[in-house]
């Protein structure tokens, strides 16, 4: 190691003839910290994404790694956040990454005191089949006095507001198509 | 806070003070369930101080409005307008209107308005009102809006709303001072609310009275003013502009009417109003297009788009009468997207014995919520009210994609579209709700593909080819965003803005108020380019509806003339040189109609609407500082109190909303409230808010350790001076207690909460956050428990934010013990049985309903 070499590797060195004269920089950096690169940097890729909490609509970065959410950041570009994150936003990568996802579908039959396993398509199939006998059970063509109704009153829905307008848009449309009237959202709560 | 480092003053007025308050200029404390004797006050204030921005008042409200010479107001009738009818529990507005247009409304319903909460249809549009109506420009008519609004708010004097609100007079005058003070030519105030203010059984109303102050003073369609909804929801915006609500089509097309909506013509004519000026006149090319895109070939001009197929309402379907029909065993089956009622809603106890009822529950959620677990954890089964073996309900849980592992859009509370990319796929069994409701679609046409059955038609005919791609066959978003759009089925064509769409079936559109977010075939949602490059309006972040307007009704930013009202506040103005208007925003009107134009007498639609008619919404251009149509419960808002309080109402006699929705359920019963006697067994405020770290229900904080973590248990917060009434101890248990429910927690004892001296008495308030339930990282009682279901009239929001309660320290009783500790306080209190407060409580209610009506002089 040469001399100057040496003195390099002196913080307060780097600090009095660098560009750091507060040393909160460049200058108080180690090699490893040096070398480190932030895994946005190092990141498969960068998805634009908006925050799924509040209605503020806090523009985000996701960056992927390896199949895996490795940061959720503010996105400076935003006119709206400018790249900042409250609490919440700032947590979401946690949220996707939650040890209490659940990620497989689960079953409690009736009476029963614990959950099963299921597989999507069944469960699909016989939530198809429940909607269908519920939509026939209440079905009622016209009022007491010949109006016509089109309707059933078996079932309901109720969506919470993080659905994507997509989302809400098909199932309002499926649950008018079967004359399904009760549908409701977080928006009226 | 870059708003205050640039100088502006910030006033926070909260029951409670919190860390917004700690940042803000000046701290107001109120009473919750208050806000319209407040902010009344400050009418009152501008009127009597002759305060207002006259010239914009003049040109731009209804303040010159002649009204009819019938009407009655509260002042006359002890807090009743004219028009009550004490049976029906609504008011017919024969008597708001302007003058000579009384008949418009006398084929109306209003308890059908109610039962459907109708005027949620006005977001996008005034109600009917036609364009041609009386007026006086001195403002000196007896009957003109602005000396109506001057009787009506005569009391609400700074001394009124002491009493009322607890709001010491030189706060009040401070805060008068600074917002009329600010408002002007040069200068704009604006006001911010949060949700909860709308969450009151005077929801509507509260949300009125901040319009008139900001119509008084100038502050709508002008850059730095406005009143600026802050929604919960990431999409909250969009679940009412697409809604999932009972009563609504996209775009607020109303859900058609058993009674009122019988044939095609009767539905679209009922929304165009053809008397009317504005946008809403083309409702019939709305109309049309939202059916080619829900029937696609099958619906035809002959067959009138398949009207036929739409199914009817024909009263109250809203989510409280459903959970009440699910108790009585009529609702079989419930599906729930990412919502959590079990915890979120109020009356929980009531929720969860309906969702114990059904015959199978599917819940879509990425954590394993209350509402799915209510017959493994909830409070029913601690006291035995839901046993596991004796619970029928089938419960399917599926695990849904999180907002990165999935495409799409969230409207946020400026009405902005934002696209989201997708950046993974979800694991395992987890989908999106797009894929759920697709396939679920899809499953069901082929079991009924050879059904011959009338009523299974339209989920054959129902338009359901959308691209699927990936691994999952998940359908294209963008194709759906596409259809929401609107295209042209001669050319294929993505629309550019809502004037293209037909009313002959050449055209389909799903929402006709987001037509131009796919314009010329572009997602303009996902436009991101960065707001440093673009001007201080960003119009190419996003996409806001309609036409990417960034603030709505800003013809009212610059005079009749077309100028700006100041060189600081310029926004858009007229420029003569090239007949168009220039500015940095999307004008609200068509870009070349000079503010000299002047409608002929046989013009419709937006050709009636002037060069200087700024609220192009409304049928006659105008802001409404009195509401003569649209409102059930009165064309200004009035001082209630809330349907439980602990004071009697200082104004009037009528005590609470009259027209307010009540539910007549033994699982719903409400507090004593003066005049009636045992008041002080529930003697104190309750209200409740969120905290930063937390979200609603807690089913996407309460499962994410880092939230959890922050804000690790459930709490409520007191005065010293109630703590010492009570002997609670900071840090200590305590419990709340309603006739509904029981919530323990850690009692935090501060001074941000200050006992107020209401009338002639101190008034204690408890403030509680409502994020906990028994799962996740971090557990705790579910406060909405406390609540009754009691509705705005207008929207059928629920009273959510103020009620009575007890407080006692130390824990509550857990098990079966808690239904016996309930039923002694309901004892004591006299409402053993059921209960709910009288709706009327004053003696005009008859005198009301006489002068009610202009055709024959009686009832
Ligand atoms: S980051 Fe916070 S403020 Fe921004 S949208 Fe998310 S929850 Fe709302």
């Amino acid at each position: 190691m040469g001399v100057r070499t040496w003195l390099e590797s002196w913080p307060v060195y780097r600090q009095l003839t660098g560009s750091d004269p507060l040393g909160r920089g460049k200058a108080a950096m180690s090699r490893r910290s040096a070398e480190l690169q932030p895994r946005t940097e190092t990141a498969d890729s960068m998805a634009r994404s908006v925050c799924p909490y509040c209605a503020v609509g806090c523009a985000q970065r996701v960056y992927v790694s390896d199949g895996r959410v490795t940061q959720i950041e503010g996105d400076p570009d935003s006119p709206i956040n400018r790249g900042r994150l409250c609490p919440k936003g700032a947590a979401s990568k946690n949220l996707v990454n939650s040890k209490f996802r659940q990620t497989t579908v689960r079953y409690r039959r009736p009476y029963s005191t614990e959950w099963e396993d299921l597989d999507l398509d069944t469960a699909m199939d016989m939530i198809a089949d429940r909607v269908i006998a519920a939509r026939a059970a209440r079905w009622e063509d016209a009022d007491s006095e010949g109006r016509p109704l089109n309707r059933t009153l078996g079932f309901s829905g109720l969506g919470g507001a993080t659905l994507d307008n997509e989302e809400n848009y098909l199932i309002k449309k499926l649950f008018t198509a079967m004359g399904a009237i009760q549908i409701e959202n977080q928006a009226r709560i | 806070m870059v708003a205050k480092e640039r100088g502006a003053k910030i006033i926070h007025v909260d029951p409670r003070f919190t860390r917004t308050s700690a940042l803000a200029n000046t701290y107001v404390p109120i009473r919750a369930g208050t806000d319209i004797a407040f902010l009344g006050g400050i009418v009152r204030y501008i009127l009597e101080n002759e305060l207002d921005f006259r010239e914009y008042v003049l040109a731009y409200t209804n303040a010159a409005s002649i009204v009819s010479e019938d009407f009655r107001d509260t002042e006359d009738l002890d807090g009743l307008f004219s028009g009550y009818d004490p049976e029906t529990g609504v008011y017919d507005p024969t008597t708001w209107q302007y003058e000579g247009q009384e008949a418009a409304v006398q084929d109306r319903d209003p308890v059908m308005e109610r039962e459907t909460a109708m005027p949620l249809q006005h977001e996008s549009h005034g109600p009917g009102v036609s364009g041609r109506v009386r007026r006086d420009e001195t403002l000196q008519h007896p009957r003109c809006v602005y000396q109506i609004l001057k009787r009506h708010y005569d009391r609400y004097t700074p001394e009124m709303v002491e009493r009322i609100c607890g709001i010491p007079p030189e706060k009040f005058a401070d805060v008068a001072r600074a917002w009329t003070e600010n408002s002007g030519r040069e200068r704009t105030t604006a006001l911010a609310y949060a949700v909860g203010w709308t969450q009151h059984a005077t929801g509507a109303q509260n949300i009125r009275t901040g319009a008139i102050i900001q119509l008084l003073l100038g502050n709508v369609g002008r850059p730095g003013g406005g009143i600026m909804a802050f929604r919960g929801h990431a999409s909250i915006q969009g679940s009412t502009d697409i809604p999932t609500l009972f009563n609504l089509l996209p775009g607020y097309l109303p859900m058609p009417n058993a009674k009122l909506h019988e044939t095609y013509d009767d539905w679209v004519t009922s929304i165009c109003h053809p008397e009317q000026k504005g946008f809403w006149y083309h409702a019939p090319a709305y109309c049309a297009s939202l059916m080619k895109a829900y029937w696609g070939d099958a619906a035809t001009p002959e067959n009138d788009f398949c009207y036929e197929y739409m199914p009817r309402i024909n009263g109250d379907h809203g989510i409280y009468k459903q959970v009440l029909d699910m108790i009585d065993g009529k609702i079989k089956g419930y599906l729930l997207f990412g919502q959590n009622p079990a915890v979120g809603s109020i009356n929980g106890r009531a929720q969860r014995l309906g969702m114990a009822n059904l015959d199978w529950l599917v819940v879509r959620d990425l954590f394993m919520i209350e509402s799915a677990t209510f017959w493994q954890n909830s409070q029913e089964v601690e006291t035995g009210e839901i046993v596991p073996e004796e619970c029928r309900t089938e419960v399917f849980f599926l695990p849904a994609a999180s907002h990165v592992e999935k495409e799409g859009t969230f409207t946020q509370t400026q009405r902005l579209l934002q696209w989201r990319e997708k950046a993974l796929d979800p694991p395992n069994d987890a989908r999106s709700d797009l894929w759920f409701i697709y396939h679920l679609g899809r499953i069901i046409k082929e079991k009924l593909a050879g059904s011959t059955l009338r009523r299974d038609r339209p989920i054959r005919d129902v338009a359901w080819d959308y691209p699927l791609h990936g691994e999952y066959a998940e359908p294209s978003a963008e194709a759906v965003l596409r259809e929401i759009n609107g295209y042209s089925l001669e050319t294929g064509q993505t629309l550019r803005t809502f004037g293209q769409y037909r009313d002959d079936g050449t055209t389909v559109g799903g929402c006709w108020i987001y037509c131009g977010v796919f314009a010329d075939g572009v997602n303009q949602a996902a436009r991101r380019r960065p707001g440093k490059e673009q001007t201080w309006v960003a119009p190419e972040w996003g996409w806001a509806w309609p036409g990417n307007r960034r603030v709505l009704y800003n013809r009212a930013s610059a005079d009749p003339e077309g100028r700006p009202w100041s060189e600081r506040k310029a926004y858009l103005w007229w420029n003569e040189e090239t007949g168009c208007w220039d500015g940095y925003d999307e004008p609200d009107f068509e870009r070349t109609k000079p503010p000299t134009y002047r409608p002929g007498p046989e013009a419709e639609g937006t050709e009636a609407l002037a060069g200087d008619d700024p609220f192009i919404m409304q049928g006659d251009g105008k802001g409404w500082l009195y509401a003569p149509s649209g409102l059930i419960d009165g064309p200004m808002p009035t001082h209630y109190e809330p349907p439980e309080s602990p004071v009697r109402n200082q104004l009037y006699g009528q005590q609470a909303n009259p027209a307010r929705k009540v539910y007549d359920r033994p699982e719903n019963t409400t507090h004593p409230s003066p005049p009636e006697p045992n008041v002080e067994v529930y003697p104190y405020v309750f209200t409740v808010a969120r905290l930063t770290e937390h979200h609603t229900a807690g089913g996407m904080s309460r499962f994410v350790e880092h939230l959890a973590e922050l804000q690790p248990e459930m709490f409520f917060e007191v005065s010293p001076e109630l703590a010492a009434e009570r002997g609670l101890t900071h840090l200590g248990w305590g419990h709340v207690i309603t006739a509904r429910g029981c919530v323990e927690g850690k009692v935090l004892v501060t001074d941000r909460l200050t006992p107020l001296r209401i009338a002639d008495r101190i008034v204690h308030q408890v403030w509680m956050p409502y994020h906990w339930g028994p799962s996740g990282w971090s557990t705790g009682d579910s406060t909405n428990d406390l609540f009754t279901m009691v509705l705005d009239p207008n929207v059928l929001i629920q009273e959510g934010k103020a009620g009575t309660c007890d407080v006692q320290a130390g824990r509550r009783p857990h098990g079966p013990d808690l239904l016996e500790y309930l039923r002694e306080y309901r004892r004591r209190a006299g409402i053993e049985e059921f209960h709910h407060t009288p709706i009327i409580t004053t003696d005009a209610a008859e005198a009301s309903h006489r002068c009610g009506r202009t055709d024959d002089g009686g009832a």
